[in-house]
């Protein structure tokens, strides 16, 4: 199971391309399909790799990016 | 989704004093980040409901719809001297003043020079991007040397239009300022750097200290004809060479 | 009940601001009107209250932006070429619906002008000096008692339309001195709440202060919200005064200092026979209209007399159209009429 997940607004993403290159595990890419202002939305085409770090969401100029990460349990 | 949200924590989401109109930034400027930035900040100091937001002139004239905050819009250049007339008048408020280049360094000069002077209790956030955005790219007083623009289409000639003026620089030799600094979002590393300097001004603002200043040097991939990457990655090779980073005054 | 005392113009407005409540006063230094500012530098920091010399004129209407959006009371002052560097802001504060007063105490201009008292920012004040379709209440005392009241007038105005208003002063009045009484403090807690100020959204959604909209139905409404409060500012505040226009053949119509001079002519003129009255506008804008039009349907001659090139001149021609004559005698530069010569005028029109 992967240790992070992100979850991306599909009418948020302007399809900057900021959050994938800031992804440190190559989680993120071009989905292909337009929102409804025409951006080529990003998703997750790698989800395994994700570790929750958050660097996407932090790039993120729309706000669009939510990040969760595996509970801890002791 | 193959993921069990059961077993997951949210550790990132919307901060709180955001509302969900969507920003009118082009895709990739670096605006959208300061924005995610000011609301956590707001949001982890719980200053929502005595904050007041001043949306100057330019691309960022929409900040007031961006914020569940009051907010004031402002002429251009004026932030400052407004941000002064809010704070004096209800000391109890927290005033940001928000301001781009053209804002804070050329039509603004004499109100950002002056506020800062006064020591006036206000967080100022000046987005150097080095052109001119909302009116279509034309040079800002920040542009560089040989920056094409669409006012400086040959390049910016030093000769006939002066050199990159360094504002924060400028402020820095005030007796007044508590903090100024610049920073960059060309990376997460700058991004978090950002983000402890808004939350410093912010802090100085909120502990009565006075005046901080936090530039910020953000990319206009639109007007610089490059790809967002690109941009970040111009900011980091060659922006910052003009325009270097750190602390310039803490009396924090 | 006030206090008599014997004060300058610019004094008597300062004080007058400060028993009006104002709570912050941001202004630039300039003659005739520094006596207003040094008023303000002693006594608002005694009071507990604001006072910032700012850089600029530029800065100060952008000060008192910024506290009418707070919702306090607020005031600035200047004269002529301060005036004008105010416009951007004053075109601000109308099309963001803030209240404010500003005082300009006139002097001769174009440009640098001189120092010397004159009336030749008229149309800059009552026809929209800064940019957009806007009006400001514009009030012209000719006493400095009479200063005193309209400016206290002038606050309470500014909040009942949320606009800005104009004193327009000039350099006589400003620096001359009188027995005043000095109306009481005003109670400010007393006053109603202004409810859209950006005093920080608790238990409410954001308020928000902008004079901005891009789409250009939008900005339509706005303006026409502008519009319909002129209409109703223009329905309920015209003020004038008319003196000795029952029998008056002639009539002057003046304001201000002018105004003031003209009173000594009606006694000259009375003196001597001639049946002369006086119109004297003090809201300059909204302009009694109405009142000089149905003045001037029983008058032979109504002869403006301005300290400028003929300016409310204008406004007189509108309200009299063909009833009557509308001569006019002005002088310019500084320089101040004088009663001989305005009732030497007077007489070509005596018949």
């Amino acid at each position: 199971m992967p240790r992070g997940m992100v979850t991306i607004d599909k009418e948020r993403c302007k399809g900057c391309g900021l959050c994938i290159a800031a992804c440190p595990h190559q989680v993120l890419a071009y989905s292909g399909q337009l929102n409804r202002s025409g951006y080529n939305v990003v998703y997750a085409e790698n989800p395994e790799a994700c570790v929750g770090c958050a660097f996407c969401a932090l790039t993120c100029p729309d706000v669009a990016i939510e990040v969760y990460r595996e509970k801890i349990t002791t | 989704m193959p993921t069990d949200l059961d077993n997951m924590v949210k550790v990132f989401s919307r901060p709180k004093s955001l509302t969900d109109v969507r920003s009118t930034y082009c895709p990739g400027c670096q605006h959208g980040i300061l924005t995610r930035i000011i609301g956590q900040t707001i949001d982890e100091l719980e200053i929502a409901e005595r904050t007041v937001i001043i949306a100057p002139v330019g691309c960022s004239v929409f900040a007031y719809l961006w914020y569940r905050c009051d907010a004031v819009q402002v002429a251009h250049g004026r932030a400052s001297a407004v941000a002064t007339g809010i704070k004096r008048a209800d000391p109890k408020l927290i005033v940001l003043s928000y301001q781009g280049d053209g804002d804070f360094a050329s039509i603004g000069t004499a109100e950002s020079i002056h506020a800062a002077n006064r020591g006036e209790n206000i967080t100022v956030i000046f987005v150097n991007n080095q052109v001119y955005g909302m009116t279509g790219g034309e040079m800002a007083p920040t542009s560089l040397v040989g920056q094409k623009t669409t006012t400086t289409p040959g390049g910016r000639d030093a000769a006939l239009f002066g050199y990159p003026i360094r504002f924060s620089e400028m402020i820095a030799q005030l007796d007044a300022p508590v903090y100024v600094t610049r920073q960059a979002l060309y990376d997460t590393k700058r991004i978090i750097d950002t983000t402890k300097a808004i939350k410093k001004a912010f802090t100085n603002q909120v502990e009565g200290k006075g005046y901080s200043l936090v530039e910020v040097l953000s990319t206009c991939p639109t007007n610089w004809h490059m790809k967002p990457v690109e941009a970040s990655k111009h900011i980091a090779d060659v922006v910052t060479k003009v325009y270097p980073l750190g602390d310039l005054v803490d009396r924090g | 009940m006030g206090e008599k005392v014997l004060m300058r113009g610019n004094e008597v407005i300062a004080e007058a601001a400060i028993r009006a409540g104002c709570q912050c006063y941001f202004a630039y230094p300039i003659t005739p009107q520094a006596e207003l500012l040094e008023h303000m530098a002693e006594n608002m920091p005694r009071l507990g209250r604001t006072f910032v010399q700012a850089e600029s004129e530029l800065a100060a209407i952008s000060m008192v932006y910024g506290a009418a959006s707070v919702g306090v009371r607020t005031m600035t002052s200047s004269s002529s070429p301060g005036i004008s560097l105010k416009q951007e802001g004053i075109s601000y504060l109308a099309g963001s619906s803030l209240p404010a007063v500003i005082v300009n105490v006139v002097r001769g201009g174009p440009g640098l002008g001189d120092i010397a008292p004159s009336q030749c920012d008229y149309f800059q004040a009552t026809k929209g000096g800064g940019h957009g379709d806007y009006h400001m209440i514009v009030l012209g005392p000719s006493t400095v008692p009479e200063a005193g009241t309209l400016t206290m007038l002038a606050f309470d105005l500014a909040d009942k339309y949320r606009t800005p208003v104009m004193i327009l002063a000039d350099g006589m009045l400003g620096q001359m001195m009188e027995p005043v009484d000095l109306p009481d403090p005003v109670d400010i807690t007393t006053l109603p709440k202004k409810e859209w100020a950006t005093t920080g959204a608790k238990g409410r959604d954001p308020n928000i202060i902008l004079s901005f909209d891009l789409d250009p139905e939008v900005l339509k409404q706005m303006n026409l919200e502008l519009q319909r409060r002129y209409r109703k500012i223009e329905r309920d505040e015209v003020r004038y005064e008319e003196a000795q226009t029952e029998d008056a053949q002639i009539v002057i119509a003046a304001y201000g200092t002018t105004a003031r001079i003209a009173k000594t002519v009606l006694r000259m003129a009375r003196d001597e026979g001639i049946k002369l009255g006086l119109f004297r506008p003090i809201t300059l804008w909204p302009f009694p209209y109405e009142a000089l039009k149905k003045l001037s349907q029983r008058v032979q001659t109504v002869l403006t007399v301005e300290m400028s090139a003929g300016q409310m001149w204008e406004d007189v021609r509108l309200a009299v159209a063909e009833r009557a004559d509308t001569p006019f005698y002005g002088e310019m530069g500084g320089v101040v009429p004088t009663p001989r010569g305005i009732l030497n005028e007077v007489k070509k029109y005596a018949h």
